[in-house]
């Protein structure tokens, strides 16, 4: 019964979110701020997590290849597969919900509890709207950082594979265009537009419609990536069941 | 003017008001009073429309918020200053920012324009050189003379003020009472404080309606309540040694 409200209060929010909207100069400069905090502040980590965890997928798949038959060009084409699929889509979205999903929670949470969110209400703005609808607009964004974590883990896996001795440049750069099928690229944007929705708006909630103090702040934000990353994984499957199989 | 008649709210398992009615006045400073869980921030909350109560009406210039479309409830809410407990300042925004919050969001003036407002209300809540520090930098009462300033920024008609001197030294408390009334008498709004210290019933209060159990059980002036024999006011205000002895020294004088 307390799922089935939480589901009709997810999406009460969702369309007070579209409704309603706060004037568009303060808009305007609410959604250059969440990009900021969302996008840009992110670039760091992700680049260097993808960056690493691209030379790890290649050493790995280089150690697991030891057949002199199968060619050297399987390092780029698998480390390109792996990044594109599901590394840079579905785990960095996973990471994302842990830093920008905990951030916006206890943000929007500490609002609710220092009634700051009430203060808007009575000024007569909507909330919902002038909180969550930037955050929202800020991840369209977010496809730009997937790029980016996609062209590093790539990078990382050439340097790792060629400056390790498991293959040369060539081989790597002929397996990375190897049966290149872009409609890949396209299915994982895909994805990447629906998580940046729920890394957006599932974090919100919590934090919207968190109750009691400080605490509560913390187990929202942890709620808040249990329920982040659990959908995640759902949608993937539910994504790459419908696109790819 | 506002007009709470036969409102009622249950929240939960237990009811927290029982058939409230009451009228507040423009021009006045009405204060509710009571003891903590007796109902006072949930009947302004009702007031200002963020609980609505599941019977009775409230009236604000004999227009009841029920029978008020989206447009006019979002004019009236920006008729409406609040004054939170705890201040509610914008933890993001500097004080300057913070308000002027309200003049970005409803108002069409330039910056400048809206500058100028803001450091005319600043200046009146006795508070200068802070535009730029944030809240985490400023007191407890210069938080609640910043939250009086943007309440007050837009020219509301309304004014509602929360516990406005919980926390505050008495010498503070009584500069922020002493504001509350003269920022009522100089822009003739209908201002609500809920409160239950008693220097700010003695000192602004106009019209006090003390809440027991979520009922009004006796309305009256600040200056009634020495005469009155109602034995639910009487305790509330002579519960402390200080004002039992006030009130000995009237007698005494009468």
């Amino acid at each position: 019964m307390k799922y089935l409200r939480d589901i009709g209060s997810y999406f009460i929010m969702l369309r007070k979110v579209f409704s309603s909207p706060t004037k568009g100069s303060v808009l305007r400069e609410l959604i250059f701020k969440e990009i900021d905090d969302l996008i840009i502040s992110s670039l760091g980590i992700v680049s260097f997590i993808s960056f690493f965890v691209g030379g790890v997928i290649a050493i790995q798949t280089a150690l697991n290849v030891d057949n002199p038959l199968i060619p050297k060009s399987l390092i780029g084409f698998a480390t390109r597969q792996s990044i594109i699929l599901e590394f840079a889509p579905t785990f960095i979205s996973i990471i994302m919900a842990g830093k920008v999903g905990s951030f916006i929670t206890s943000s929007i949470g500490s609002m609710r509890v220092t009634e700051q969110i009430d203060a808007l209400e009575v000024m007569g703005v909507n909330s919902l709207n002038y909180l969550v609808f930037p955050k929202i607009i800020a991840l369209l964004f977010y496809p730009f950082l997937i790029a980016i974590a996609m062209f590093l883990g790539i990078i990382g896996g050439l340097i790792a594979s060629v400056y390790g001795g498991f293959t040369s440049i060539t081989d790597f750069i002929i397996g990375i265009q190897d049966s290149f099928t872009p409609f890949h690229l396209v299915y994982a944007f895909i994805k990447t537009f629906v998580f940046a929705f729920i890394i957006a708006t599932i974090p919100s909630w919590q934090g919207y419609y968190m109750r009691g103090g400080a605490l509560e702040v913390g187990k929202a934000s942890t709620n808040s990536f249990v329920w982040t990353s659990v959908l995640i994984i759902l949608t993937n499957y539910i994504i790459t069941q419908l696109l790819l199989s | 003017m506002i007009k709470a008649e036969n409102i009622s709210i249950r929240l939960g398992d237990e009811e927290i008001l029982k058939e409230i009615s009451t009228t507040f006045d423009r021009g006045k400073t009405n204060l509710v009073i009571g003891r903590s869980g007796s109902g006072k921030t949930v009947m302004v909350k009702c007031l200002i429309g963020l609980f609505t109560p599941d019977v009775g009406s409230i009236y604000f210039e004999d227009k009841a918020i029920k029978v008020m479309n989206e447009n006019e409830k979002r004019i009236l809410r920006e008729d409406t200053g609040m004054l939170f407990q705890g201040g509610a300042l914008f933890d993001s925004m500097n004080i300057e920012e913070n308000v002027m919050f309200p003049l970005r969001m409803f108002s069409n003036k330039k910056r400048p324009e809206m500058l100028a407002r803001v450091n005319e209300v600043l200046k009146r809540v006795e508070l200068e050189n802070v535009n730029k520090k944030f809240p985490d930098e400023i007191s407890g009462g210069m938080k609640k003379r910043v939250s009086i300033a943007r309440a007050i920024v837009n020219k509301p008609k309304y004014l509602f003020c929360d516990e406005p001197n919980s926390g505050l030294d008495p010498k503070t408390a009584t500069l922020i009472d002493n504001l509350i009334q003269e920022i009522t008498k100089e822009n003739n709004i209908t201002t609500v404080v809920v409160t239950h210290d008693m220097n700010s019933v003695m000192e602004i209060g106009e019209k006090i309606v003390l809440l027991k159990n979520g009922r009004i059980v006796w309305e009256g002036s600040n200056q009634e309540i020495f005469k009155t024999d109602n034995k639910d006011i009487s305790d509330f205000v002579y519960s402390s040694d200080l004002f039992k002895k006030i009130r000995d020294i009237q007698i005494e004088e009468q």
